[in-house]
């Protein structure tokens, strides 16, 4: 009876007593939601393209951040370091293309999934062979100090802002580049059909290198931002473990989904861990969000924006 | 000519629908299980206890997660998990109940595996492909975080981990710090050629039939009248059940004590899926393939270096490892997506005839 009421009253009281908190810990939540979904954009944009659900998105973000990080340790200024790092994730999309995805066409999801499985112990391996494996700390200048707003009773975090910013700004351009761009418009025409989008002229293997380099580049700025906020480290592969139930809540189609997702679990989890965390004994964070996306699942199976699922026999 | 099946006539039904019909594969399989009842006298210790127990145990739950991903066609990444609840409910059982039969308790908390797997596997009636997944996903962090922070599944020890008191079987100590790598590895043996015989009678069954159809096409099957709620909970049940067991069998006869570590997301659930995809899915004997070269590889690439004279230090080494097995990995996926249960069909034809040309 106790353990239900500090489950079920306890927390709604707090919230309503310090809405301060409350408040804070909403935004926190929706500035990591930010994180969230830009990890969990690159799983999208592969799997709309490719049908192949990613899994080594999250080392391709350890991978991009440690080889920028690389780079300026051996003296190179952000700029040369940044290109060269895209030039890097530009590389690494042709000879995924070139060694992977040319030979598993036509092979079952299940079958492509694991291989990205494969592709995640390399590039785990490779990133760390090339660059060591301790703790490496990003400096790219992103302002980090606290400030407040609401007259002083929330604190806030310049970083998280910039974050966030970051963020949105990536989402605008993917969107205006899908919306607008030629490049953008194949895309979408293989995402639907790959046939149809073969027999009008689309170049299926040229999208597929242009899609693992948008996914690569996201991961970039994932693992920048990632990095600059807690350190490049090879925990970073995990947070591709973080963004899965963003996909499965918002749908692995939809763009704006793993967005809405990423928030949606950034704050219920933040706010789970502020408020409900005590009662269960902490540390809730890593199960919280499968659950939440598990309950949400069972009411809409295809996601938030994922497409209408229509079974035929 | 090895493989020649001619002249091998079956005159009762019984006969016919054997498991092994062909007689070289009888005798195969007989001169296998005595082979490996046999190990113990040749090998040493060390082999014993890093690389044979541990493919047994492993063999059993990659059976497990078959009959739920190969035959009923419902991925899940949450192995690790229902091992847990088996190797946690074994430590429970042996420790509460005086005088409990050990095997007994094996059972028993593969049970409890199949309870828990049942609930997990409720979504797989929603939610199909990888959206059921990630969902398995949730059980996974779920119950190992339950298993870190409620005191009770480990009896309030202050170093959390469960170890396992010594039990014997015959009057001979078959668990437990003491107990002789021998008897551990019989013990295991044992369970893997008892399950696996019973899931291979399982999926060539009305069962497994239901199972298969489901896979194949969940609609139409529906519509032919099998009842989709009770064949995925069913096949969700066995298979935790399995991995149930295997996780007791870990705990008991293979690590002897642990954390909730040793059954995490990449050690445990991703391993035995590649197990089984590199096995073959669909396959009982693909099942205990895969666990052989899944388990056989990284030991190999451990103690290549070395054997060649190579020194490398330990870091490098743990990379090269990383990638070397990733590549393997996508290679064999590349070149056999059927894995070794085709690659052994295929050697079979060519046994037929061999060294004839037809």
């Amino acid at each position: 009876m106790e353990f239900l009421e500090s489950i079920l009253v306890t927390p709604f009281i707090e919230i309503w007593e310090s809405p301060y908190y409350f408040i804070e810990l909403v935004l926190v939540g929706l500035s990591t939601g930010v994180l969230y979904s830009l990890v969990a954009l690159g799983f999208v944009l592969i799997f709309k393209a490719s049908g192949m659900f990613n899994f080594a998105q999250g080392a391709m973000v350890l991978f991009a951040a440690l080889t920028l990080v690389g780079l300026m340790e051996h003296g190179l200024p952000l700029w040369a370091a940044l290109i060269l790092s895209v030039a890097t994730m530009v590389g690494l999309a042709f000879l995924v293309e070139r060694f992977m995805l040319r030979h598993l066409v036509n092979q079952e999801g299940l079958i492509l999934f694991m291989a990205t499985i494969g592709l995640n112990f390399i590039l785990e391996g490779t990133g760390q062979l090339m660059w060591g494996s301790d703790v490496k700390r990003l400096e790219i200048g992103i302002p980090d100090q606290p400030f407040d707003i609401l007259g002083g009773k929330v604190l806030l975090n310049t970083f998280d802002v910039t974050a966030a910013f970051i963020g949105a700004l990536l989402v605008i351009t993917l969107a205006v580049f899908f919306q607008k761009t030629p490049m953008g418009r194949a895309l979408r025409a293989v995402a639907d059909d790959h046939q149809a989008a073969l027999s009008v002229g689309i170049p299926l293997k040229t999208i597929w290198i242009a899609v693992w380099t948008i996914a690569g580049i996201v991961a970039l700025v994932a693992g920048i931002v990632w990095g600059a906020k807690s350190g490049v480290q090879f925990s970073l592969s995990l947070i591709a473990l973080k963004a899965l139930p963003v996909l499965i809540l918002g749908g692995f189609t939809s763009v704006p989904g793993a967005i809405v997702g990423g928030l949606i679990i950034g704050v219920g989890e933040k706010v789970a861990e502020g408020f409900w965390g005590p009662a269960l004994g902490g540390a809730i964070e890593n199960w919280f969000a499968y659950m939440l996306a598990l309950a949400f699942l069972v009411f809409r199976p295809q996601g938030l924006f994922g497409e209408k699922i229509i079974e035929r026999v | 000519m090895f493989y020649r099946e001619a002249g091998q006539f079956k005159t009762t039904y019984q006969d016919d629908q054997a498991v092994f019909p062909v007689l070289q594969d009888k005798a195969a399989v007989f001169l296998l299980i005595l082979v490996a009842y046999a190990v113990p006298f040749v090998a040493d210790e060390y082999w014993l206890q890093a690389i044979f127990i541990q493919f047994l145990v492993f063999a059993l739950m990659a059976i497990g997660l078959n009959i739920l991903m190969g035959y009923a066609g419902q991925v899940s990444l949450g192995t690790g998990a229902f091992a847990a609840v088996g190797a946690y409910a074994c430590y429970k059982l042996t420790t509460n109940i005086e005088g409990m039969n050990i095997i007994v308790a094996i059972l028993l908390s593969g049970g409890c595996a199949a309870a828990v797997g049942v609930v997990f596997g409720l979504p797989s009636l929603r939610i199909k492909g990888f959206y059921l997944a990630v969902a398995t996903l949730a059980a996974q962090f779920f119950i190992l975080w339950l298993f870190n922070k409620v005191g009770w599944f480990y009896n309030d020890n202050p170093s959390g981990t469960i170890t396992a008191p010594p039990r014997e079987l015959f009057g001979v100590l078959i668990t437990g710090p003491s107990a002789s790598p021998e008897a551990r590895y019989i013990v295991c043996l044992t369970f893997l050629i008892v399950f696996a015989w019973f899931a291979k009678n399982l999926v060539r069954g009305r069962i497994g039939r239901n199972w298969m159809a489901i896979r194949d096409m969940d609609i139409a099957a529906e519509i032919i009248g099998i009842r989709p709620l009770q064949t995925k909970l069913l096949a969700f049940a066995i298979s935790s059940f399995y991995c149930g067991v295997a996780g007791a069998l870990m705990i008991f006869c293979w690590l002897g004590s642990a954390e909730t570590e040793a059954f995490d997301l990449v050690n445990v659930s991703f391993r035995v899926l590649f197990m089984i995809i590199i096995g073959g899915l669909g396959s009982i004997g693909g099942s205990i393939m895969g666990a052989a070269f899944i388990i056989l590889v990284p030991i190999f690439l451990t103690n290549f270096p070395p054997m060649v004279g190579l020194d490398i230090s330990t870091a490098l080494q743990k990379h090269l490892e990383e990638i070397i097995f990733g590549v393997m990995i996508v290679f064999f996926l590349i070149v056999e997506p059927e894995g070794f249960a085709r690659l052994w069909q295929i050697l079979r034809e060519k046994l037929r005839k061999w060294p004839f040309p037809y």
